[in-house]
């Protein structure tokens, strides 16, 4: 047996496999089966963290996932995780650990000089001490405080390993593997119903794996527990989860469980996830999360070597492990006296049980009496000598007034506490279930929820085994609508638990309130809750956010109740006066690789590619993302950077002919007998004269009057129109068209569907783009007599079919070929070939944006905000002033829609034509305004134009276009203010010559 | 077909004509009759007839995958009635997954419940596969018919395979 | 996530829907006063209990419907078709 505190023969462990791992550099032999913590406490070893703000040396308090010392960090590089609970961490062959928040080492830390500036650290210190001076807080307080307070350190390294999601469904999910949940998932599962039930540990069984004393049908309760178990298995409507936290419960009875699938294995099967986020939606639930025992509060009860009474239980039957060769317990419950008896029965020594109550009596009081184990009536604990280790602690007597006298002195290596039991409510908390007060047993219990949920066994207050498994059938078969389910007779049991403890314990003169820890994690004392009481905070959610207590990673679970008890006391106020904080998710943390689960790297977002990507990546484009589309930005040659093949590109359009993959525009086909009535009234523009083979910019406005979105729409005929949307406005416009269509005109004939996909759009665009195109199309006459500027035809291009608009976002003429999307490629390559001989140039969204800008076309969500409507943007023109109604039309003849204060879109242009301002710029009457100034306007768009050889911006200036020549200023964060003159936005070409050409 | 999980393997379907049809339900009666169906498939249910499959997507929308001579029968037959028809051939692309483990991988990516009782071969709908809009139509116990807009295809592809990675290692379903 | 109950589809999970704000707010004709249509705009009551609200199974079969939800717990008390009145609870809700 390796460990000096291992005992032989006990604990299920497996003593025929030893296992080595690190610990702060230092080899550990543990067993499989151990934890972290249990291995090192079969060393003798408790000291195994500091804590977070006054860095006190910390040992395990408790056997599981309500730990709030020990955390420790594990694994190396990008696996490392920092936070984890050694009670939890199950050991492998080679596992590296270290402890967190110590420097140089564990036993020797300098940040524990903390503990003596506790006076500086009181409640709300966040708030208060450090505000003076102002300016220290950035430069000295701050960093004193980020470096001395904390946890575990983030790791670096990308994380090699990959997560997973899984939605399951299922009648009843019961979170949960003690007798309680064991039972209710029998009985479910015999009832037929698909039974999903999850435990966090690596075994079910919960409190029977460390029962030794009680019998069901004569077995003991490891036997049964493997029993059940088994029958589980057998049942194929069951499914069984251990190393699984329930740790979410949402709207709708959506539970969350994370299972640990790899943490626990030194060579892990490869392509296994490391985690499973389990997204469970259940008919019913059944929470049986047990009881977690309490701490009791006293001076140094945060000692290495002072932990809970079940939790040295734990591990001595679990791990075969003694925490202690002299224990000191101290309780106001009977469960401690078994624990007693089990460590003496073991072979250790129990100096004393000092209980708190008056008269402790019943079968394991005399049992431990019996024993030869002093029990003390009426006895506290002043406090606990020792710093790295508990050495000893002052027993005392209180009188039948509450006052403490004088005590004595008994030596130990551990002090075993246990105010008694508070029922795990946190799940129940999270789906909205009320919480009721129970006076008999001192604690909250579960009341009604909104939610299909119900509660069973310790955690609603139910404690004798008898009761908790008949408890847990009940609940499974009511879950199931089951009649009847399985029973079982408790043959020995304790009775259960009587008394228990909330508060600072009874102690003689003032003390130092300020060493009493309520909330281990966060370094809460008994005097940081009073001082806050006391500072004027009434409700327990204000405490809690000034103090923090409750607010670590342990969300509370043992310090909640104490908490509310000071409160309570300090007010003079009953607990359910006083309330509870509101238990938040995560039940026990999750990591953040377990969140993402799929949606991590090249596959956190869907990434679109267009059509002629592939072609685009061969020609060595630059891309960007727009939504979730990835466009070809700009094409450079050898040695040009964006501005010089910006550039090149916008001249070839001009002078030449440029392509331009634009398939990412929205396409929606809008069909039906009412299509002409539906666009008139979706649309601003007036559509009934449109004829066939025809098109015209559609400008669409919210009821608001402000421009939503815009585009090119065709008629293709009487009945069908191809509507055209921005790249990013496709899914909103398609469902604000469904919302009209549904809900207010349900009587029209016509339908609407996505064709954005459907077609993929070559865009020709330049002077010579008709001679490049009329020999490809068939046949089809694309004159300019024959296809003038916005007409559309239906034809082939190569034996394939297309719809070709004449259309033009540059300014020149130009084309937009529609092909049916698998075939495009095929169609760009021979439109490429064609144009080889002129020059045709591809280009790129940074050109067409240059490109558009020199026309003072808008682009809305660049030029427009929400805000602006048509006539803003000098799009009046296409509001129809004879439709009876339209989107938008009430609200734009509303006077502030109308005001002449408005920002209007105007073109700006700076003295230095080299200067290319920015866009977002403010622009002010003025150059040297005094602060604070109001903007007259802002830059929406600028660039360097190669047509112009000039620089250019668009602006929204309020009245800007009765102030076209005059003068602003755009103040620049590094330099002078920048003069810029007001202009008409069409820099190019403002009579149309080439469009129209 | 590829194994991407041990019992299940994905491939991509071959071209295919889809032709969306809405309208009111003489609309729809016309489009199954034209079919060669009595009556159109209820919400969720895929018909086929001589003429090709109607998938019921929505109360007034059917998505039909017909044949050669089923897609030159539809026109005429919606012709008197007030309708919708549009070809969307190239909008979607296909996946076929199949195996015993086709539902557990879905599942990965989809909150429905793929258990045969709540999700029986011959229904379909649209949902979510993770962030991408998909159709998924069982055809049979262990296959799945999957159609996603062409450009979702790689990640919807992507995905799967992400998720039959660890397929293996837990049974998913009770 | 919430379990929304299509009147097309059945029960769905709340990822295949979009939101669409307060039902029965009927869209006012075009001759109404200037604080008639800002009302229409901009007023809702923002309701604390049961509220009748529009969704969209976008993800869906891609119909708007109705549906009544206790702003306090989330819970639905009825889905239903647009165009149809809201459901009498009696004294319910
Ligand atoms: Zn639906």
């Amino acid at each position: 047996m390796s460990g000096a505190f291992r005992l032989a023969g006990r604990g299920c462990i497996d003593t025929t496999r030893p296992v080595v791992f690190r610990f702060d550099g230092q080899m550990v032999r543990g067993y499989a089966g151990d934890t972290v913590a249990s291995a090192l406490l079969a060393e003798g070893r408790h000291l195994m963290g500091r804590s977070f703000k006054y860095h006190r040396p910390r040992g395990p308090v408790s056997a599981g996932s309500d730990e709030p010392n020990a955390l420790i960090g594990v694994g190396e590089g990008g696996r490392y995780t920092p936070n984890l609970r050694a009670t939890q961490v199950e050991i492998y062959g080679g596992m590296v650990a270290v402890s967190q928040n110590r420097a140089p080492s564990l036993r020797f830390d300098i940040g524990a000089l903390n503990t003596l500036a506790a006076p500086l650290l009181p409640a709300g210190f966040y708030y208060k001490t450090f505000m003076w001076p102002r300016g220290f807080w950035d430069k000295v307080y701050e960093p004193l405080i980020r470096r001395a307070a904390g946890l575990g350190r983030a790791p670096t390294a990308p994380d090699p390993d990959h997560y997973a999601l899984h939605y399951a469904h299922c009648d009843v999910l019961v979170a949960g593997g003690g007798p309680a949940g064991l039972a209710a998932a029998l009985a479910a599962g015999q009832a037929g119903a698909r039974v999903i039930l999850c435990d966090e540990n690596a075994e079910c069984g919960g409190s029977l794996l460390t029962d030794t004393y009680s019998l069901i049908d004569g077995l003991p309760c490891g036997e049964w527990v493997v029993r059940i178990v088994a029958e589980l298995q057998r049942l194929p409507n069951v499914q069984l989860l251990t190393r699984c936290s329930a740790f979410n419960y949402g709207p709708h009875n959506m539970v969350a469980l994370n299972q640990r699938l790899t943490d626990h294995l030194a060579m892990p099967p490869t392509d296994m996830p490391r985690e499973r986020i389990w997204q469970v939606r259940a008919r019913e639930v059944v929470l049986a999360a047990g009881a977690l025992e309490r701490v009791l509060v006293f001076e140094g009860n945060d000692r290495p070597g002072i932990m809970l009474a079940s939790a040295a239980r734990t591990y001595l039957h679990r791990y075969g492990v003694a925490c202690g060769r002299k224990a000191i317990v101290v309780t106001a419950d009977d469960a401690a006296y078994r624990v007693a008896l089990d460590l003496a029965e073991a072979g250790m020594k129990v100096a004393a049980i000092a209980d708190l109550r008056p008269a402790p009596g019943g079968p394991l009081v005399e049992a431990a009496r019996a024993r030869g184990i002093e029990v003390l009536p009426a006895t506290t604990i002043q406090r606990a000598h020792g710093h790295l280790r508990v050495t000893g602690a002052e027993l005392a007597p209180v009188g039948a007034d509450g006052t403490v006298g004088k005590g004595r002195t008994v030596s130990c290596d551990l002090v075993l506490m246990s105010g008694g039991f508070t029922p795990s409510l946190h799940l129940h908390s999270q789906a909205r279930g009320a919480l009721r007060f129970d006076d008999a047993l001192g604690v909250y219990l579960p009341g009604e929820s909104i939610e299909r949920v119900r509660s069973a066994g310790s955690c609603r207050g139910v404690f004798a085994l008898d009761d908790v498994l008949r408890d847990g059938v009940a609940a499974g078969l009511a879950a199931a609508g089951g009649e009847t389910g399985p029973v079982w007779t408790v043959t020995r049991q304790d009775a259960p638990g009587t008394g228990g403890f909330a508060g600072v314990l009874p102690r003689r003169g003032p003390g130092h309130l300020a060493l009493a820890f309520v909330d281990f994690q966060n370094d809460v004392t008994a005097k940081d809750v009073k001082l806050a009481v006391r500072e004027g905070f009434r409700s327990i959610e204000h405490v809690k956010r000034y103090t923090t207590t409750g607010m670590a990673t342990d969300q509370g679970k043992g310090s909640n109740v104490n908490a509310l008890a000071i409160v309570s006391n300090v007010l003079g106020r009953r607990p359910e006066e006083i309330g509870l904080t509101t238990y938040r998710p995560p039940y026990t943390p999750v990591t953040f690789g377990a969140f993402a689960g799929h949606a991590r790297g090249d596959q956190f977002d869907p990434l679109r590619l267009p059509p002629m990507d592939a072609w685009a990546r061969a020609q060595g484009a630059v891309f960007e993302d727009v939504g979730l589309w990835r466009r070809a930005r700009y094409f450079p040659r050898a040695g040009e950077d964006m501005a010089m093949a910006v550039a090149r590109e916008c001249r070839a359009v001009r002078a030449v002919a440029g392509i331009f993959d634009a398939s990412t525009l929205g396409k929606i086909e809008v069909a039906g007998p009412d299509a002409a009535e539906f666009m008139n009234r979706f649309y601003v523009n007036a559509w009934t004269k449109l004829g066939v083979g025809k098109c015209r910019y559609g400008l669409v406005c919210r009821d608001s009057g402000f421009v939503y979105d815009d585009g090119v729409v065709g008629r293709i005929a009487a009945d069908r129109f191809h509507v055209t949307t921005t790249t990013g406005g496709a899914a909103g416009v398609l469902n604000m068209m469904e919302d009209y269509l549904q809900t207010e005109w349900p009587d029209l004939d016509v339908w609407l569907t996505s064709i954005t996909e459907q077609w993929a759009v070559i865009a020709l665009q330049g002077p010579r783009a008709r001679d490049i195109l009329a020999p490809l199309v068939d046949g089809l006459d694309i004159s300019a007599g024959a296809m003038p500027h916005m007409a559309l035809r239906e034809g082939t291009i190569g034996g394939v079919p297309m719809r070709l608009f004449r259309v033009s976002f540059t300014g020149e003429l130009g084309y937009e070929i529609n092909v049916p999307s698998s075939q495009a490629q095929a169609v760009w390559d021979r439109v490429w070939q064609a144009g080889a001989a002129f020059g045709l140039t591809p280009y790129g969204t940074e050109a067409m944006h240059v490109l558009r800008a020199e026309k003072g076309y808008l682009i809305v969500g660049q030029e427009t905000d929400g805000t602006m409507t048509p006539g803003d943007v000098g799009c009046s023109w296409a509001v129809s002033k004879v439709k009876p109604d339209f989107i938008g039309k009430r609200a734009l003849a509303l006077p502030a829609l109308n005001a002449p204060d408005r920002l209007q879109m105007v073109g700006v242009l700076t003295d230095d034509p080299r200067l290319v301002l920015e866009e977002g710029m403010q622009l002010v009457p003025a150059a040297d305004s005094p602060m604070p100034m109001s903007a007259e306007g802002h830059v929406t768009s600028s660039y360097f134009s190669p047509a112009l050889d000039r620089s250019i911006a668009i602006a929204m200036v309020k009245g800007g276009r009765g102030r076209m020549g005059t003068s602003l200023y755009a103040p620049s964060l590094d330099g002078p203010a920048v003069k810029v003159m007001l202009v008409d936005p069409v820099f190019y070409d403002p009579e149309g010559a080439r469009l129209n050409g | 077909m590829v194994e991407i999980a041990e019992g299940c393997a994905l491939a991509g379907l071959p071209p295919m004509v889809r032709l969306v049809v809405q309208g009111r339900p003489a609309a729809l009666d016309a489009a199954a009759a034209s079919l060669g169906l009595d009556a159109p498939p209820p919400m969720l249910r895929v018909a086929s007839g001589v003429g090709g499959s109607a998938l019921r997507l929505g109360p007034f929308e059917l998505l039909i995958l017909p044949t050669l001579e089923g897609r030159a029968g539809l026109d005429a037959a919606l012709a008197p009635v007030p309708h919708s028809l549009v070809e969307v051939s190239d909008r979607n692309v296909g996946f076929l997954l199949e195996g015993a483990r086709a539902a557990d991988i879905l599942a990965g990516l989809c909150p429905l419940d793929f258990a045969l009782s709540s999700f029986p071969v011959g229904m379909v709908t649209r949902t979510l596969l993770d962030k991408a809009g998909a159709m998924i139509w069982r055809t049979d116990a262990h296959s799945f018919h999957v159609e996603v807009w062409r450009s979702f295809g790689p990640y919807v592809e992507a995905q799967m395979r992400e998720v039959a990675k660890g397929i293996s290692f837990s049974l998913l379903t009770v | 996530m919430l379990l929304i109950d299509c009147p097309y589809c059945g029960p769905r999970a709340e990822i295949e829907f979009a939101y669409g704000g307060e039902a029965h707010i009927a869209r006012p004709a075009a001759d109404v006063s200037e604080v008639e249509w800002s009302a229409f705009l901009y007023l809702r009551d923002n309701t604390k209990g049961v509220l009748a609200e529009r969704w969209r199974h976008s993800h869906g079969c891609g119909r708007f419907f109705n549906a009544l939800r206790d702003t306090r717990t989330d819970q639905f008390h009825a889905f239903y078709e647009i165009g149809t009145p809201r459901p009498d609870m009696g004294g319910a809700v």
